[in-house]
């Protein structure tokens, strides 16, 4: 931010002030962070244009050979080339099925996050804001959602689901149920950030000053408050993903997930669990070190993110 | 107060200019404020006695206040920390609902009024925040800041308007109009409170409440904000409530002056006035304890004790406790404000001819 010779500012864009900004030194410093980002970019892209580069098309069963079923991955004896990473029991290309399974784990992580955030934010703004009575009720509830554990919750949910819709209904349905169920049962955890922020910002005179020019209890908000809390909701949310990915991924494994014909990682690890024993252990072991490699840069990234905006080792 | 003398003339000598009538724009009757200490309701449960009671407590932030603040002047109230000038200029404000009394804008009584019926004064009555580092939005830019008043209340203007509106306030106040795409934390301490006055400006009031808009800044800073805050006065016939506890600043911007002791007016006054014959023992102390440059032998009323706690409330005068002058009845009656010479004070030892 130099002042040019003449008169007239230069005025900073938004990408050099990125560029300018704490957030962007500390990246360029920390190597782990660099190389998180870097595996979770590649894991997304390659997630997300599946249909494009895996090699065949684990939903069409008019590609699948049974006779091709748990072949070993192309470096051990008795693979096929075409194989990759082998296949599975039902004779599907491993790598396909992984990367259409990651897309499947990260479109729900994304989704149920999504849905926490608003939630979250939504119910947090208000407890904040107006406390009292609204903000005792909200988080009375947030407290007994907590004491309940996630699991049990998705648990029950999915299998009242599941008992009422039928297998084949909740197949067409799953991702969707999936996102909601994680989504709702998570919720809390972003809410009492956000709470927690709303009272802190709420006390400084900027909330003042705009409640004396008149405005609204949703333009202070949504306007005002919101905003100044970012940072919080941003880290949290970066950990809430690996969490929902991994809730996502137990569920499917008890087997109240994504179906088989849709498969998600977490349901592909559950399908070769039963093989592990009969010398196929590629077929969990695998799609476990994606989802193990996707949750850890993910947290990895989360940390990085915490340190950068805790406003006790840096105040932005 | 450095180099206030540039100014050309001060407040308090504007007052005694004859002035065509006075007229009442904000009036506060009787204002009570108390604050609840006891928690919920459970909380309040105890027991004494082998009986169940409900235990409230309060802070008595303000306890009978009565002000007129005249068309046109600056109200100073003074008085010493958590004295409840803040908690007034916030009731005035409408930020905090009083406990009891009434507030009057313009004739119209305004404390009890609804967000939307409140909107029109919200207009004509703005304030100036003590802290200049948390009184701007920090994820706003100044453009942003200025702009958003502006809009919410004058709809009909095009965004032309508008940005020639805030040029303007941004001019008045000394602000480079070029700078409205930066954000606050680019800007000092005085640049904020400039900013901060300017956003108060943009709707065109007519009565700013100033809490203590000058006591976070450097003294090298005080007194431009201050002349500023005077000559947007006289631009603008602006009134000003101004809270503060500089006595300085008081006797170079004050037009009447109320001083303030635990939540109760003790004495009001113009400024050339309480400055030259301060009548309650409080101001007299007060004023005493400004340090001057020929005091080699310092003559300061040095006052007992603490001042009480707001909770339990002395009986009486609240200053009874620390008074020189005190006797039975100051422990036991409350005194009214009474007229003076120059204003009114609420003493009984001033009433009986004691002092």
């Amino acid at each position: 931010m130099t002042p040019s010779t003449t008169t007239t500012q230069v005025v900073p864009t938004r990408w050099q002030r990125f560029r300018a900004s704490y957030l962007f030194y500390s990246f360029k410093r920390d190597r782990v962070a660099q190389i998180s980002l870097l595996i979770f970019v590649a894991l997304v892209l390659a997630a997300f244009s599946a249909p494009l580069i895996a090699p065949t098309d684990p939903y069409d069963l008019a590609q699948i050979d049974i006779l091709n079923s748990e072949l070993p991955p192309v470096w051990m004896e008795g693979s096929d080339p075409a194989f990759l990473l082998g296949t599975d029991a039902q004779g599907r290309d491993l790598l396909s099925t992984i990367l259409y399974g990651a897309r499947v784990s990260l479109l729900i992580g994304f989704g149920a996050v999504m849905l926490q955030g608003l939630l979250g934010i939504l119910f947090g703004l208000l407890a904040g804001y107006y406390g009292g009575r609204i903000d005792a009720v909200l988080m009375r509830i947030a407290d007994i959602q907590l004491s309940f554990s996630t699991l049990m919750v998705a648990i029950v949910v999915g299998a009242i689901f599941k008992a009422t819709f039928g297998n084949l209904m909740f197949g067409e349905v799953a991702v969707l149920i999936l996102i909601l169920i994680i989504g709702i049962a998570e919720w809390p955890q972003i809410a009492r950030t956000v709470r927690a922020s709303v009272l802190a910002e709420k006390s400084k005179e900027y909330v003042d000053a705009s409640r004396v020019m008149g405005f609204g209890s949703a333009r202070i908000m949504f306007r005002h408050i919101l905003p100044n809390t970012l940072s919080p909701i941003f880290v949290i949310a970066t950990v809430q993903i690996a969490n929902a990915i991994i809730s996502e991924a137990a569920l499917s494994f008890l087997g109240l997930g994504m179906p088989e014909t849709q498969p998600s990682l977490g349901s592909l690890i559950k399908s070769g669990f039963d093989y592990i024993q009969s010398g196929s252990w590629w077929i969990t072991l695998v799609p476990g070190l994606v989802l193990v490699v996707l949750v850890l840069v993910v947290n990895l990234l989360g940390d990085w993110l915490r340190d950068v905006m805790n406003p006790r080792l840096y105040k932005g | 107060m450095p180099d206030v003398t540039t100014h050309k003339t001060t407040n308090a000598e504007a007052s005694m200019q004859p002035s065509t009538e006075t007229q009442t724009l904000v009036r506060i009757q009787d204002l009570e404020k108390r604050f609840d200490l006891s928690g919920s309701w459970l909380e309040q449960l105890q027991f004494k006695e082998g009986k169940l009671q409900r235990h409230q407590e309060f802070v008595h932030a303000i306890n009978g206040v009565t002000l007129e603040v005249q068309k046109g002047e600056a109200l100073c109230v003074v008085g010493e920390s958590g004295c409840g000038k803040s908690t007034v200029a916030r009731t005035v404000m409408g930020l905090i609902s009083p406990s009891g009394g009434e507030i009057h804008y313009d004739g119209q009584r305004i404390d009890h009024l609804p967000a939307k019926a409140m909107l029109p004064y919200r207009r004509r009555m703005q304030m100036i925040f003590q802290n200049p580092y948390a009184s701007l939005n920090p994820r706003m830019t100044i453009q942003q800041t200025l702009e958003e008043p502006l809009r919410f209340h004058q709809p009909g203007l095009n965004p032309s308007e508008v940005g020639d509106k805030v040029h303007e306030v941004m001019h008045a106040v000394g602000i480079n109009p070029d700078w409205g795409k930066r954000y606050a934390h680019e800007f000092s301490g005085g640049q904020r409170q400039r900013i901060s006055i300017a956003r108060a400006l943009a709707v065109d009031p007519e009565f700013i409440v100033a809490d203590e808009p000058i006591s976070a800044l450097d003294v090298s800073i005080q007194a431009q904000v201050l002349n500023l805050m005077m000559d947007a006065q006289e631009a603008r016939g602006l009134t000003y409530l101004f809270i503060t506890h500089d006595l300085s600043v008081v006797e170079h911007f004050g037009t009447r002056v109320a001083v303030m002791y635990l939540g109760t007016v003790c004495e009001l006054a113009t400024t050339r006035e309480l400055f030259a014959n301060p009548r309650h023992p409080y101001t007299q102390a007060l004023l005493s304890a400004i340090p001057r440059l020929e005091d080699d032998r310092p003559t300061h009323i040095r006052l007992q004790g603490e001042v009480p706690t707001p909770v339990n409330l002395p009986s009486g005068c609240v200053f009874h406790g620390r008074c020189p002058y005190a006797d039975q009845r100051c422990r036991t009656e409350k005194p009214q404000l009474i007229p003076t010479a120059g204003g009114q004070v609420a003493c009984h030892a001033v009433q009986e001819g004691r002092l």
